[in-house]
């Protein structure tokens, strides 16, 4: 891996541009995954942009195991998976620049990156954003009470413990039954803190199954659903958190206030997908995901640039990212050959309404050529957002609440398209159902809906 | 150990801060105690970091006299001290006919005060002015700005220090003796024999005027509390709107203003509360916030809300009377040479520049005031990296390797800005003291990627352990040791 400015001669250099077939923005598990894969399908000229010194991305502090079970079939910690993209990855010759961060993307694909070594623009003829997600914090969420030292976001912890060597606190509470909290709760037993209790505002735990019982359960720790922290104490350090019992609408049940006293408040209330560089870049992303709208390919809206993992969509494990990831470096590779993946090259470019906040902005509808994919109230959202029709797809989803013996069905006007039952469906655990293009029978939009008692 | 000085100014605050560079334009020995580990700790950094035009304050008041003076001409301070300033104007709007008879009230108030400017506009105006603000009508006021009040009084601060100002932090006065001509301002951390006195304790100012006799005045401290939201709105909140303000209600009524770094804010809320540092924010206003400030601006949704954050006006009125009492500025013949600044509460960032003068004309009445030939008007800020062309990026990174590395991704703030932030002129050192200095962990991922970077820079340059970094306070310690021993 190298660091800061890529080595002019080993690529086309114009009026101080590098050229470059394709850039991967973020080093991570989707940006090692889509690299390696393009190699392996013959896109010689890539580029991965890194900004950390080095890559492997959150694996990097994930140095617990449970990782690659899926994948390899065997339980790996997260720098260890990490080790085998990177590994290959380098046996492969692909170049990662670390240390660099992007400042700008165009929708041209001009990519501007900033590191010790200086500015440098980049022309990529297609782009791969790739930068994961981030913590939704306390603020997002607005606890009552005083700003103090003593609360961390999940992740925030677990990079101050497995990276910096630095030790949070002593007794600690955690908010939101999330993956990392979970695995939090566990990390801070294990180095001698006391951690009193996990609170969920949900009836249901939102971390999966495995991690309840082997963080939690396993030591002891209690996970209280249908909670969450109303007040926070002290003036300068955390000293204690009050938590109250929710109703079916999840606001607090007065006269169920209880006092924890802790000097630490772990957060893990939810990732939110990284998507600053891809609005500059004129990507409109979906409300519902808070990452891109995406074609079948994971192309987005701006023709040439596409998004794999967390970027688009918050996943469950490693080994999903990894394989949306490789499967995106198909369209890519693709989409160099024709200079425009087929399917979908003739669709509208981005009409978003420049003239309202993002925030606020509609979903913006594919062109008419496109089979758009809605949803019902009981599924949140669904990745693609629509598809071309002319290609088999997965089409990834999640329930807004848990249910037992539940059918997904796909239909095109009354006509179902595609059905899958489940046993158990639960918000924390992604559906994937596959879709043949032959199935398809009709250029209607695909309405996605949950059937359960 | 007894040290001794020509003037003891009590409080870094703002007023502490603006009235410390004032002097310092003189042959004064002077010093600045405050009790926090920085300047602006507390009412100064927790507002609405609105340059005021004038209008709100009783025509012929000291708060309407200092509120013209300081508005007029900001520029000329702004650029002294290299601090971001913006003149957007300021719209209040109205609904109905009684906020239409108190806009009319209020421009002919503001009027008086020699506000220039005031015009009241119609709905096609306000369109052309902020076309997604909402309201019927509106009154514009074209000489209202915004500031980042921390920068601002930090750089009062650096550039008081530059001139021969002290700044002792940690420094809580816990008793004034007067004795013959001079007085002995007590400290945990020594004692500081003294000429003159300044207090300008703000929330405390009411407890030191008793310390130098004079306990007819009452601190009532009126909480409001504030939301942060996200920068993609800035389009759309060109400037700060208010509604037209109640007259009892313990401040302006919740409004919407956009910083100089790029996002809004929402608020202040108004609530008496008991105790002067309890900076809780709470739920029923939390929930209040975003419902009236969607009256006046309605992309304002709690989805896009990134941070709240609580400030005290330190008001001599009490809850019951409301309203606004103007400034207490005086000295008294039983405690000559101590001046109390009491109830500095809106608009004393705006007025903090004359308020300072007076001070200093007080002194200069009573002695022969000698000019500093050294004195230095002008104080360097933090460049900020992220506001350069990408040529003049191109050339800082090249001439210093550190403007390269990114370290807060929301903010764009860069290893050089972090580092001029820990070493700062003042000597703070605290995150929060960084974060105000380079803004960095200010904005939506509110610190998830940069914070641990640096909080590491920060043990690093300081050379601490971990269990001495502290948040903003002397007891905000922000970790408990190392997993491991070294």
């Amino acid at each position: 891996m190298t660091s800061g400015q890529k080595t002019l001669d080993q690529h086309t250099v114009s009026d101080e541009i590098i050229r470059c077939d394709v850039i991967i923005i973020g080093g991570g598990p989707a940006g090692l995954a889509a690299a390696i894969e393009l190699k392996r399908l013959g896109v010689a000229d890539i580029l991965i942009l890194e900004r950390e010194k080095e890559p492997g991305g959150i694996l990097r502090q994930c140095i617990h195991d449970g990782f690659g079970l899926q994948r390899f079939h065997e339980s790996l910690s997260g720098p260890e998976y990490a080790a085998r993209f990177i590994d290959q990855a380098k046996e492969l010759g692909i170049e990662c620049l670390t240390d660099t961060s992007v400042l700008e993307i165009t929708p041209d694909k001009k990519v501007i990156t900033a590191s010790r070594q200086g500015l440098t623009t980049y022309q990529a003829r297609a782009v791969v954003l790739a930068m994961g997600c981030r913590e939704r914090t306390r603020e997002a969420i607005c606890i009552p009470g005083s700003r103090l030292a003593g609360v961390y976001t999940a992740g925030v912890a677990q990079a101050y413990i497995n990276l910096k060597n630095i030790m949070i606190g002593q007794t600690a509470v955690i908010l939101g039954s999330g993956d990392i909290g979970l695995i939090m709760a566990r990390r801070l037993t294990l180095e001698g803190a006391q951690v009193k209790a996990v609170f969920e505002l949900q009836p249901h735990a939102n971390g999966l199954p495995r991690n309840i019982a082997q963080c939690l359960n396993d030591f002891g720790i209690p996970l209280l659903l249908s909670h969450t922290v109303t007040r926070i104490h002290g003036k300068n350090r955390l000293e204690g958190v009050t938590v109250s019992q929710v109703d079916e609408n999840l606001r607090p049940i007065t006269g169920t206030q209880e006092y924890y006293a802790c000097d630490t408040l772990i957060i893990s209330v939810g990732l939110i997908p990284e998507n600053e560089l891809s609005e500059m870049a004129g990507v409109t992303l979906d409300p519902r995901t808070n990452g891109p709208l995406v074609d079948e390919h994971c192309q987005t809206t701006v023709k040439g640039i596409f998004a794999a993992g967390n970027v688009l969509i918050v996943h469950d494990l490693v080994d999903f990212v990894s394989l949306e990831a490789e499967r995106l470096a198909a369209a890519v590779a693709v989409y160099l050959e024709n200079d425009g993946v087929p399917a979908v090259d003739d669709r509208a470019n981005d009409t978003s309404d420049k003239s309202r906040p993002a925030t606020d902005c509609p979903l913006n509808a594919p062109a008419a050529n496109c089979i758009s994919i809605e949803p019902d109230r009981s599924i949140g959202f669904t990745v693609p957002q629509y598809v071309s029709g002319r290609k088999d797809f997965l089409l990834s989803m999640r329930v807004r609440n848990p249910h037992k013996n539940c059918t997904v069905v796909l239909q095109q006007g009354s006509t179902v398209i595609a059905e899958t039952s489940l046993r158990k469906a639960i918000p924390a655990e992604m559906i994937q159902i596959p879709v043949r293009s032959a199935d398809l029978v009709s250029r209607e939009k695909i309405t996605v809906v949950l059937k359960y008692e | 150990m007894t040290q001794k000085y020509d003037v003891i100014v009590i409080g870094g605050g703002v007023i502490g801060s603006a009235i410390a560079r004032e002097l310092s334009r003189y042959k004064l020995k002077t010093a600045v105690l405050e009790k926090e580990l920085d300047v602006c700790t507390e009412t100064s950094g927790r507002n609405s970091a609105v340059l005021h035009a004038g209008f709100n304050n009783k025509p012929g008041s000291l708060m309407a006299k200092f509120c013209v003076e300081g508005n007029a001409g900001f520029e000329k301070a702004a650029r002294e001290l290299d601090v971001p300033f913006k003149r957007t104007g300021k719209v209040v709007v109205g609904f109905d006919t009684e906020d239409l008879a108190g806009l009319k009230a209020l421009k002919d108030q503001g009027d008086r005060n020699g506000c220039p400017g005031l015009e009241l506009i119609d709905r096609t105006r306000l369109d052309e002015l902020a076309p997604h603000i909402a309201g019927e009508f509106a009154m514009f006021s074209p000489m209202t700005g915004i500031l980042n009040s921390f920068i601002y009084t930090i750089a009062l601060a650096e550039n008081a220090h530059r001139n021969g100002v002290n700044y002792f932090f940690d420094h809580k006065v816990t008793g004034i003796d007067h004795t013959n001509n001079s007085y002995t301002v007590r400290t945990p951390h020594g004692l500081f024999r003294t000429r003159w006195v300044i207090n300008c304790a703000g929330l405390y100012s009411d407890i030191i005027a008793g310390m130098l006799g004079n306990t007819d005045y009452t601190i009532y401290p009126c909480r409001g509390e504030y939301f942060i939201l996200d920068r993609k709105l800035e389009p759309f909140l060109p400037m700060p709107a208010y509604p037209v303000p109640n007259a009892r209600a313990g401040g302006l009524g919740i409004h919407l203003t956009p910083t100089v770094d790029g996002t809004i804010l929402i608020g202040p809320s108004a609530e008496y509360i008991e105790q002067k540092d309890d900076y809780s924010s709470t739920c029923p206003v939390m929930d209040l916030l975003i419902e009236d400030g969607a009256r006046i601006f309605p992309y304002a949704k709690a989805s896009s809300i990134i941070r709240s954050y609580t400030g005290i006006r330190p008001k001599l009125v009490s809850k019951n009377k409301g309203g606004y009492a103007d400034f207490v500025i005086e000295e008294r013949d039983t405690f000559p040479q101590a001046i109390n600044l009491i109830g500095i509460e809106s608009p004393g960032l705006t007025g903090s520049l004359p308020i300072a003068r007076y001070v200093v004309e007080m002194i200069g009445r009573k002695e022969d005031l000698k000019v500093n030939p050294d004195f230095d008007p002008y104080r360097q800020g933090i460049l900020c990296f992220k506001e350069q062309t990408r040529d003049m990026q191109r050339s800082l990174v090249h001439s210093n390797p550190d403007y390269g590395e990114i370290i807060c991704r929301c903010e764009t703030v860069t290893r050089a800005e972090i580092l001029a932030a820990i070493h700062n002129p003042l000597g703070a050192a605290t995150l929060s003291g960084i974060k105000i200095r380079s803004r960095a962990m200010m904005g939506r991922c509110q610190g998830g990627y940069c914070q641990t970077r640096i909080a590491e820079l920060l043990m690093q340059e300081k050379n601490l352990e971990p269990q001495e970094v502290l948040y903003l306070r002397k007891d905000s310690r922000m970790f408990t040791g190392r997993v491991r021993d070294l």
